[in-house]
């Protein structure tokens, strides 16, 4: 028996939850709307603001005035660089991990998460020390370096769960009609994993985008992805609505189209595989 | 099935991983736990010395320390309050049959996927700004005087702007544990008379409780590590009103060069953060045996 639902009470959620959906998204939209505006305009009333002339006149300022455009581009090497470096060494971790599970396997698996669970502050002095020491403070090389590190270990937990669930029947399967081991990698597990690790790799980037910890501490003018240049809009100098909104939403557009996209891979890889 | 050869070639395959992050595991660590016990500041170099316990005592008897011990709790537990709960309730509502489910959906995510900088920064200059932001207009356009939120409730503004971000993670994974729910069995105690208070609390609640309990433990090990939220909105005032303890650990290494007292203060950090974390790992631990 399905629960019936009456189109009334299905007409009352609707919109309540319309409402609460655009009241937790309306600061995002808010951002959007005050980048087309001009900064004369974006600090005026919300009636005044709708009102007034659209412009994408903020957009070329802030390319202007502080190179946009490499700070864009720092976030994507970094980001993308870290997200793939890290797959590099996860993948076969965790197919090892998952296809010839060991004794300590599972153990080893723990401790990698535990390492997630320090606390950035308890490492910051030394990481500071020697990357100053070494000369990687504000490059984008040594924040990949950091990155790869602090997300190793949900890469790694990601993937295995992936892989965890390409059944071993399948491999025993095509071993019997005789398929040798570089067959089985290519033709028969390969397909099957691809999912997982493009999921992965998503999730990954959008983390790794986001990161503000790191990011802020180790970067300055130079290397700084755009996480570290958006704070330099805490300390500004006359109007800067419009300008903050036009590098806001550039920022943000790209994660947010992408994190729609990794939804319930969202799920299953911040909770290290404990909710599905 | 696993032969010798196979097992030798997968310890080869996870051995890079493993040691990458035994390395960044022990080498920071130790220097973290060397520095605690050093007098040690990058103004004075070459004037390093062995003090025993003295940077953790500085440390811990620092009323700052018991501001910012204190700012954390409330941190943590006012953002975990107002995402489990919200979060609860935001999953339940979005569970109903409704139309455009899909798109109100992406609209409730959307938060998570902002970045610290900007959604403190967007909070505190285009709403809470007492002059130009949209809550003064508001308040001006009823009448009321527009109240500085940064300055008059610095905790509470950033505790309302960390929920702000960590209530779609909430409600996404409740709603995840929510779809999971039996329906035959709702439907069962439906037929049997149970209210919808009853089916909630003696059905559902026993449900969630797991979800719950991993939201809880993993935005914990988070927000323990919230700072570019305060960085960029109060700087950690008025005096230490919204510092927590993440944030006077930098100003201590970071802006007052006392690398000997930032790392007493990093070594107090992990122990606190380990106590949060053997609970979650044995949840963790738990799931992968079943």
């Amino acid at each position: 028996m399905a629960r019936r639902v009456t189109n009334r009470r299905k007409a009352v959620v609707t919109v309540l939850a319309w409402l609460v959906g655009l009241a937790i998204f309306f600061p995002i939209l808010w951002i959007v709307i005050l980048s087309f505006k001009s900064e004369g305009d974006a600090i005026k009333t919300p009636f005044e603001v709708l009102g007034s002339a659209w412009t994408f006149e903020s957009y070329a300022t802030v390319q202007e005035r502080s190179n946009y455009f490499r700070h864009f581009w720092n976030s994507v090497v970094i980001s993308l660089g870290s997200t793939l470096i890290g797959l590099l060494i996860a993948i076969p971790a965790a197919w090892a991990m998952a296809f010839v599970p060991g004794k300590r396997t599972k153990d080893v698996l723990m401790w990698m998460l535990s390492t997630k669970m320090l606390p950035p502050v308890g490492v910051l002095v030394p990481i500071y020390l020697i990357f100053r020491n070494l000369g990687l403070l504000d490059t984008r090389f040594g924040l990949v370096i950091v990155l790869t590190l602090i997300n190793l270990p949900i890469i790694v937990w990601m993937l295995y769960t992936y892989f965890k669930e390409i059944p071993g029947e399948i491999l025993e399967a095509a071993r019997m009609d005789g398929a040798s081991l570089k067959n089985e990698l290519i033709h028969v597990l390969t397909p099957m994993a691809v999912p997982g690790i493009a999921s992965t790799l998503l999730l990954n980037i959008i983390l790794a985008w986001n990161e503000a910890f790191w990011t802020l501490n180790l970067t300055a003018a130079k290397a700084a992805p755009l996480t570290a240049f958006i704070a330099s809009y805490s300390s500004p100098e006359g109007l800067f609505y419009a300008k903050l909104s036009a590098a806001s939403t550039m920022a943000i557009a790209p994660i947010l189209i992408m994190g729609w996209f990794s939804q319930k891979q969202l799920v299953r890889g911040l909770t290290f595989g404990a909710v599905k | 099935m696993a032969t010798k050869a196979s097992r030798a070639a997968a310890r080869l395959m996870i051995s890079p991983a493993v040691l990458l992050l035994l390395g960044w595991m022990i080498v920071p660590l130790s220097m973290t736990l060397y520095f605690s016990f050093l007098r040690y500041n990058l103004l004075m170099p070459g004037m390093e010395e062995f003090t025993g316990w003295t940077n953790y005592r500085f440390f811990l008897t620092d009323p700052a320390f018991t501001a910012a011990l204190w700012n954390t709790l409330l941190l943590v537990g006012g953002v975990l309050l107002i995402t489990t709960v919200g979060g609860t309730l935001l999953a339940l509502l979005m569970d109903q049959p409704f139309w455009g489910q899909g798109i109100v959906r992406i609209l409730v995510i959307a938060p998570f996927f902002v970045m610290p900088t900007v959604s403190a920064l967007v909070w505190k200059n285009m709403f809470m700004n007492p002059v130009n932001g949209l809550f003064a207009h508001l308040a001006k356009f009823f009448g009321l005087q527009p109240y500085d939120f940064l300055a008059q409730a610095p905790l509470g503004s950033i505790i309302f702007i960390v929920s702000w971000q960590w209530l779609p993670f909430a409600t996404l994974i409740l709603l995840t544990a929510l779809q999971s729910l039996d329906q035959e069995q709702l439907e069962a105690a439906e037929m049997d008379g149970a209210g919808p208070l009853s089916r909630f609390f003696y059905i559902m609640v026993p449900h969630l409780a797991r979800a719950i309990t991993v939201v809880i433990l993993i935005q914990t090990i988070f927000l323990l590590s919230v700072f570019a939220e305060i960085l960029v909105t109060t700087n950690g005032g008025p005096g230490v009103a919204s510092t927590n303890l993440t944030y006077l650990i930098y100003m201590q290494s970071l802006l007052q060069f006392d690398v000997g007292g930032g790392s007493a203060g990093g070594v107090v950090a992990i122990i606190l953060a380990n106590i949060v974390a053997i609970f979650l790992m044995r949840m963790i631990g738990k799931n992968l045996e079943a």
